[in-house]
């Protein structure tokens, strides 16, 4: 039997399409909101290390350390800490939203230094205070430098999400653990494309996020028809 | 609204001393410019006015309430700001820009981009600018910006921060001059921080020179400072020209305006052994056509030599005397307030003047 007839039998079944869409949509779910969370707690710890640029250091060494651990080990690890079941989803988000959160610290902490000195002290004499200065000035001005981190995290989220399935919660991940305990490539390959078109479906979405959140970011050179100054 | 410095210094944590023991007062409605090298503690100074930098000592009174009495962030809402580099929000649109501190003290939505659009006509911008971002603008359009920014709060008291240095020498004085009829208009208690002393003595109803250290060095009048420098300090820091600069205060009324023979560009200029003025329709002076040149038929502006400067009847002398010294034919074109000319003046008028005056200039 060629490959390809395999594959049309593995999609026939009713019950295989059923698993395939349901582990696609827990797929999304898995590497989707962590990434939400992990931004977000990102731009807090980036907020405290603009805070304190003595805490920077600390900071940055600390999001590396966390980046280091395996991510089996940290799945492992996570419902002793958090005292969760160990099938329980929540690990896996808990563990790519620290992933998430340590790779974009750097991102986060480049961009808000990206953001012209001038343009702050121009918001504080304004009369911003500081946290309404940091979510509607300094925050979207970083949204270009941060978008390209974000793209990142996204392609690494989509492909840690598989690992899970070795403690059982892994999204389209179930379908190489599932085809090689049986010895059948179907799964393996259909599993396969579909973390590829997944991750390349949200990073497109991304791109379109970022040219929708900065509209100001791609603006022709200045018009040259300068009558009064 | 009066804002007065008492024994106000700024001493950072590393020994810096970036203002030393600064009293003065700046009188309502006026002009005060800040003037000194770099590190003279000038911009420092304004900063402490709004709190963004906070005295180590000494007391900074508004309208005669101690600074400090006020919440930081509802005073600055209160005070005008223009920065270096308009420092606008690259991420709204002009009138966005225009419209952020009424929209931070709460004003509605509407209201508050009614108030940005007239401004935008009040310092000279086209209604149409307010939907392009700040990188759509010119230099000189985002200092424009950037003033009308400051005066959305309608607040008696702005603060300028070297605010037309980033734009080149052309635009600048534009600039200058726009800030000059705005505050014939407006009136406000402007306090202005410069490095050029050129444009302290062109702004300024006042002038404060300070020193790097952070001490006043003098404090007065642009044409007091120019000519009574109290020390060496302040003399070297207005510079080996004070004494052109100080024509600056002199009025030209008693130079002599003498007719000069004009031609009309488009028509038939004939020729003649001297000099003439090119004049337009609006008899606006277009250049000089040398002598004993010959155009075939109609004069047009490709036959002309490049004028100087204009002279406008009425405005100081340094300008009469500019205009004569910058003319290829040696004579100074004078306009009226329309820009039609109505005659030219030589240096040697000019100076004759000068000399004959009762003060002099620089003694």
């Amino acid at each position: 039997m060629s490959f390809l007839d395999e594959l049309g039998q593995y999609l026939g079944s009713a019950n295989n399409r059923e698993q395939i869409v349901d582990t696609l949509a827990e797929h999304c779910y898995l590497a989707l909101l962590p990434l939400v969370l992990g931004i977000v707690l990102a731009i807090a710890i980036g907020w405290l290390g603009r805070a304190w640029p003595r805490a920077r250091g600390v900071i940055l060494v600390l999001a590396n350390l966390v980046y280091t651990i395996p991510s089996l080990a940290l799945f492992v690890v996570i419902p002793s800490l958090i005292g969760t079941k160990m099938l329980d989803s929540i690990n896996v988000v808990v563990a790519l939203t620290l992933y998430t959160a340590a790779l974009l610290v750097r991102p986060v902490l480049d961009a808000l230094d990206a953001v012209p000195p001038a343009v702050i002290a121009s918001a504080t004499a304004m009369g911003y205070r500081p946290a309404r200065r940091f979510l509607t000035v300094e925050l979207p001005l970083a949204v270009p430098v941060l978008a390209a981190g974000v793209r990142v995290a996204s392609v690494s989220n989509i492909s840690l999400v598989s690992v899970g399935a070795l403690i059982g919660v892994g999204g389209l991940g179930v379908l190489f653990t599932d085809g090689f305990q049986r010895e059948y490539f179907s799964p393996i390959v259909v599993g396969i494309v579909l973390t590829l078109l997944l991750a390349l479906v949200v990073d497109l979405l991304l791109v379109l996020l970022r040219r929708l959140l900065t509209p100001w970011d791609r603006t022709p050179a200045p018009v040259k028809t300068e009558v009064a100054a | 609204m009066g804002i007065e410095f008492r024994g106000v210094t700024k001493k950072y944590p590393d020994g810096t001393v970036a203002v030393d023991d600064l009293n003065l007062t700046i009188e309502d409605g006026t002009i005060t410019v800040f003037v000194g090298p770099s590190g003279c503690g000038k911009t420092t100074s304004l900063r402490m006015i709004n709190r963004m930098v906070e005295p180590t000592s000494g007391t900074i009174l508004l309208d005669g309430a101690d600074v400090r009495d006020s919440d930081a962030a509802l005073l600055r809402r209160g005070i005008g700001y223009v920065i270096q580099h308009a420092g606008l929000f690259p991420h709204r649109t002009v009138l966005s820009n225009v419209a952020t501190v009424p929209l931070l003290s709460g004003w509605d939505k509407r209201k508050a981009r009614e108030r940005a659009a007239e401004l935008l006509e009040t310092v000279g911008l086209p209604a149409e600018l307010g939907k392009r971002y700040p990188a759509q603008l010119s230099g000189g359009q985002q200092q424009r910006v950037g003033v009308a920014r400051a005066l959305a709060a309608d607040s008696p008291v702005l603060l300028m921060d070297e605010p037309f240095s980033a734009v080149d020498p052309v635009v600048r004085e534009g600039l200058q001059d726009e800030l000059l009829r705005l505050q014939s208009q407006l009136g406000k208690t402007i306090v202005f921080v410069t490095h050029d002393i050129d444009e302290a003595v062109r702004l300024g109803d006042k002038v404060a020179v300070l020193r790097v250290g952070g001490r006043l060095a003098q404090y007065g009048t642009p044409a007091d400072v120019l000519r009574h420098p109290v020390d060496d300090f302040v003399a070297g820091f207005v510079g080996k020209d004070r004494g052109y600069r100080g024509l600056s205060f002199l009025s030209a009324g008693d130079v002599l305006v003498e007719d000069v023979p004009t031609v009309r560009v488009g028509g038939a200029p004939g020729e003649s052994a001297d000099w003439r003025l090119a004049v337009n329709d609006e008899g606006e002076p277009r250049g000089w056509l040398p002598p004993s040149s010959t155009v075939d038929g109609e004069l047009s502006e490709s036959d002309l030599v490049a004028g100087g400067s204009l002279y406008q009847q009425g405005t100081p002398i340094r300008g009469a005397l500019d205009a004569a010294l910058s003319s290829p034919a040696s004579l100074g074109v004078v306009v009226d307030a329309d820009g039609k000319a109505i005659g030219v003046v030589t240096a040697r008028q000019v100076l004759d003047v000068i000399e004959n005056h009762p003060q002099g200039v620089t003694r």
